[in-house]
């Protein structure tokens, strides 16, 4: 079932892209401290930000997410020497092709956390998460062949 | 801890924007007061009076009006606690009710003398009264 | 046809509290493929791993999902449990319902729902995965070791006990580090040097250690077992085969301006100079910005004092290329700057000092040769305040925000030996708070109280100012409730420390990850204190964290014993997860040799069938042992050739699914 047809509150669904070296260790790091952010993050575990194929993101806003978010390794500590800046690169020009087919700035995201940063993983997830739950509902790449068919 | 006094901790947090959970006390505060023999109440009680909600006793402390707002405690803070803006904040509630102004124009022109600068006279007023 | 277990662990009340396990299972009972599922209370207990192999035996299962804390804690755990039931090991995926899901979430609902969505997510990846089969690569059976302080030392020496080859790269001229600086050391008192110099002459004897000093790592490339490392040998202008360390040539220096560093520039050194005398290797260096010859061409005195004809003004720096199987960091610390705190006058008043300038002052070999005098007028103070927590837990920007653990102490000893040498001088020591976590450290604190008169006072110094020749030092007494205010003629400052600047660069070099104090974090903070999360980095001394002598050197040998631990295997085996070319797809662009960090890919002329026409192309060929699978490659490739395996589009794709249906 699409999201957008559930009935009651609107519940922002996000899909968190993390490398595995810093920032999936940064997700870990904030549930071990017990830090909250809202349940609709669900985090892929990517090995490097390098790894995002921008087709990953379409395919998400696609599916029906309201809001795609990437992190990595901060820039100059890439795991692997340079991968995030290539992530970087990509994300630019995907994000802002993006907001040309109407997917808000706001709906995309990259940040980078490092492994020590729980905390800010989880500041950074609830602020995305009430920047998407003000812009609503994400129904503009939605694609009803996508939903209706499995792969 | 008197409801009164209750909102009147949460006024003064609020407008001085000062978080004195963040207060290690060290007591550097103190240490760098310039007016330190002048204080009833000290930089660093002022913080941790504030914490307790002690308010009543600030409200009445010869500290308000002989902070000289030098900032020096504001400067050292290891911490960034900035107890001089928790000093102005409890004035500011004791001048800011009808009544409560200590300094008034009228009074001005008795106590100038050709030494004190203009902006001493603004300071005061900023200090003194609402 | 995959047949797929799922297995959801409690983690006792860590899960279970947030997540109903039960339903979980429940609901995954109808993911594709799925023909097993149940829950337990400690999966990665004995008894939850029999239930996993039983499981794969009794059902038959092609791969298994676990629902557990992270993959960072217990992948490997679970992989190897499969591995023994005969399931290849990257048949298995984990969903992070603990650190993720449960123990960010309060409503049990909301924790179950999520926990059913990553389990199907992984439910989604697990039906694309295929076995994966780990090449092998072997262990180069040397060590590099970067530092030579007492962490670096006691690292190689334990290394090279163990029989393997040590280098230790060390950008002074001497090993010896900051241990060498020292005076006593706290709580029983000994002296540094009596302790640290055998270690050092141990080292330098040692036949498995090779030193390189006065150098510097350059560049580095490769993997665990088998890194290639540019270290940049720095030209002393002195050559150490010839010297003979008869010290002639300092002598007769006529340059003697620079400021010495081992003295914390409390006395001038010569520009040909060995920093203190067990320095190892006892061969000058040439300070090129302080030599008369380097800067005007003429002078040369030291060339001709020198007998052994050692001194060699054309030396030019050494580029050593050496392949190592484990680097060992141990860069250690520095006091922080004090330049910025002009409330204490340390850059204004040359009597104002840090406590390692102080532990200069004290000490035999520096510059007063022992006595305390003041570096102003060179008389004895009679009365020294000390400073405690000077930068650090502090917020604001020119502090650090962590405790330097090693202050308390060593100040503590400084007032101790004061007052032992010098009983007419008062030692005030003005503390926030005391902290003496470790065998006989408060012991040693009330000492200093009780038996020496050191008076201590709670409270912090907020200004010193200089008058008449004294230091007027006012501080808050707390328990007092004063302000006091003490007439001093020497301030000591328990500066803050800080990594050592260098730390940064190899961090980034070694792929070493760093906190945001730029301290190494640990591979895991209670698990693997000494190694990086990058394989084959390990991790010694204080450029891990705050750490005194005792915990250093037990720190040290740890560091050691992971090394020799992987230095005793004669291969690693690689990671499987690495990309891989489809042939017929590749249409030999080169973009992914471009922006491969490694060098891992190359190309190659190749037969290959596409379309059943049977051709000759160029196409790219993966070095697996090179590969460290970050996927550059597979999102770079225009045709889509490059895959990564174990994180194939498929796989992430049908997690993107998962999630979102």
């Amino acid at each position: 079932m699409p999201i957008n047809e559930k009935g009651g509150a609107f519940n922002p669904l996000i899909v968190a892209f993390c490398c595995n070296w810093r920032s999936y260790a940064g997700a870990d790091l904030a549930g071990s401290s017990r830090l909250n952010y809202p349940v609709n993050v669900k985090v892929i575990r990517v090995p490097c930000s390098c790894r995002v194929n921008p087709l990953f993101i379409l395919r998400a806003f696609q599916r029906g997410a309201d809001g795609v978010i990437m992190c990595g390794c901060h820039p100059g500590d890439c795991h692997y020497t340079s991968g995030n800046y290539f992530a970087r690169r990509r994300t630019a020009l995907l994000f802002s092709m993006l907001d040309f087919l109407g997917i808000e700035k706001g709906r995309t995201r990259v940040e980078w956390v490092s492994a020590a940063e729980g905390a800010k993983f989880a500041n950074t997830m609830n602020q995305f998460a009430e920047t998407i739950s003000a812009l609503g509902e994400c129904k503009r790449l939605e694609d009803i062949r996508c939903v209706e068919s499995e792969i | 801890m008197h409801a009164d006094e209750k909102r009147l901790t949460e006024i003064i947090i609020r407008t001085s924007g000062v978080n004195v959970r963040k207060c290690m006390k060290c007591g550097k505060c103190s240490a760098t007061c310039p007016n330190f023999a002048e204080m009833d109440i000290r930089p660093h009680r002022f913080v941790s009076m504030v914490e307790e909600g002690d308010i009543a006793a600030l409200l009445q402390s010869k500290s308000l009006w002989r902070c000289l707002s030098c900032f020096a405690c504001v400067e050292r803070c290891p911490r960034g606690v900035e107890p001089a803006h928790l000093i102005e904040a409890v004035r500011m509630e004791v001048v800011r009710p009808q009544g409560g102004n200590r300094l008034r124009p009228e009074a001005i022109p008795a106590l100038l003398d050709e030494s004190i600068p203009q902006q001493l006279i603004v300071s005061a007023f900023r200090k003194y009264s609402k | 046809m995959q047949k797929i277990g799922v297995f959801i662990c409690w983690c006792g009340s860590n899960i279970a509290a947030t997540v109903d396990v039960e339903a979980v299972a429940e609901a995954v009972k109808t993911e594709p493929n799925v023909v097993f599922s149940t829950n337990y209370q400690y999966m990665c207990s004995e008894g939850g791993q029999s239930a996993i192999r039983n499981a794969i035996a009794e059902h038959g299962l092609t791969g298994i999902v676990v629902c557990a804390c992270s993959p960072r804690m217990h992948e490997a755990t679970f992989r190897k449990a499969a591995a023994v039931a005969g399931l290849n090991p990257y048949m298995v995926e984990i969903a992070n319902i603990r650190e993720q899901c449960s123990w960010i979430h309060k409503e049990k609902s909301e924790g179950t729902e999520k926990a059913i969505i990553l389990a199907r997510a992984a439910v989604a990846k697990l039906n694309r995965n295929v076995p994966l089969f780990a090449g092998e690569s072997p262990v180069i059976k040397r060590a590099l070791v970067i530092g030579g302080g007492i962490a670096g030392i006691q690292t190689a020496l334990d290394v090279a006990d163990a029989g393997y080859e040590v280098d230790i790269v060390e950008k002074t001229p001497t090993i010896g580090g900051k241990m060498a600086m020292l005076d006593k050391t706290f709580p029983t008192l000994d002296c540094a040097a009596c302790i640290l110099t055998p270690k050092m002459v141990d080292a330098s004897a040692h036949e498995k250690i090779n030193l390189y000093t006065y150098s510097e790592v350059e560049s580095v490339s490769g993997f665990v077992g088998n890194f290639t490392v540019n270290i940049r040998k720095r030209a002393r202008a002195v050559n150490s085969d010839l010297c003979t360390g008869c010290g002639v040539c300092v002598e007769k220096c006529p340059s003697k301006s620079a400021k010495s560093e081992f003295n914390q520039g409390l006395c001038n050194r010569s520009a040909i100079y060995i920093p203190f005398a067990q320095a190892i290797p006892n061969v000058p260096v040439i300070d090129r910005d302080a030599c008369i010859k380097f800067k005007t061409g003429k002078c040369g005195i030291c060339e001709k004092v020198c007998t052994a004809k050692a001194i060699d003004y054309d030396q030019e720096d050494e580029i050593i290329t050496k392949q190592y199987g484990a680097v060992v960091l141990a860069t250690g610390f520095k006091p922080i700057s004090m330049e910025r705190y002009d409330e204490f006058q340390y850059a204004q008043c040359p009597d104002v000092i840090t406590s390692l300038e102080f532990e200069r002052i004290c000490n035999a070999a520096g510059p007063t040769k022992g006595k305390v005098l003041r570096p102003s007028d060179h008389e004895p103070p009679k009365t020294v305040v000390f400073v405690q927590c000077v930068g650090s837990r502090a917020t604001v920007d020119c502090g650090k925000t962590y405790c330097s653990k090693i202050c308390c102490m060593y100040t503590a000893k400084h007032a101790m030996l004061l007052r032992e040498k010098y009983p007419d001088t008062e030692a005030y020591v003005f503390y926030i708070d005391v902290r003496t976590p470790g065998k006989s450290f408060d012991e040693f604190y009330r000492r200093a109280v009780e038996e020496y008169g050191v008076h201590y006072i709670k409270g912090m110094v907020g200004k010193v100012a200089e008058e008449d020749g004294h230091l007027i030092v006012q501080g808050s007494d707390l328990i007092a409730d004063k302000q006091v205010v003490i007439k001093a003629d020497m301030v000591v400052l328990a500066a803050a420390i800080e990594p050592d600047p260098t730390a940064r660069s190899l961090g980034t070099m070694f792929t070493a990850s760093m906190d945001t104090n730029d301290f190494f974090t640990e591979a895991h903070p209670k698990l693997r204190p000494v190694e990086s999360p990058t394989a084959g980095i390990f991790l010694s001394g204080l450029c891990q964290g705050p750490k005194d002598i005792p915990d250093t050197v037990a720190q040290a040998g740890a560091a050691a014993s992971k090394v020799i631990g992987l230095l005793s295997k004669d291969k690693l085996m690689g990671n499987p997860c690495v990309a891989g070319c489809s042939e017929p797809l590749c249409n030999g662009c080169s973009s992914c040799e471009l922006v491969c960090p490694y060098g891992a890919i190359t190309y190659e002329d190749k037969m290959v069938i596409d379309h059943g026409v049977r051709e000759t192309r160029r196409v790219a060929c993966v070095n697996e042992a090179v590969c460290q699978g970050c996927g550059a490659c597979t999102v770079t490739c225009p045709s889509g050739a490059m895959d990564l395996k174990g994180f194939t589009n498929l796989q992430i794709m049908a997690e993107v699914d998962a999630i979102c249906r």
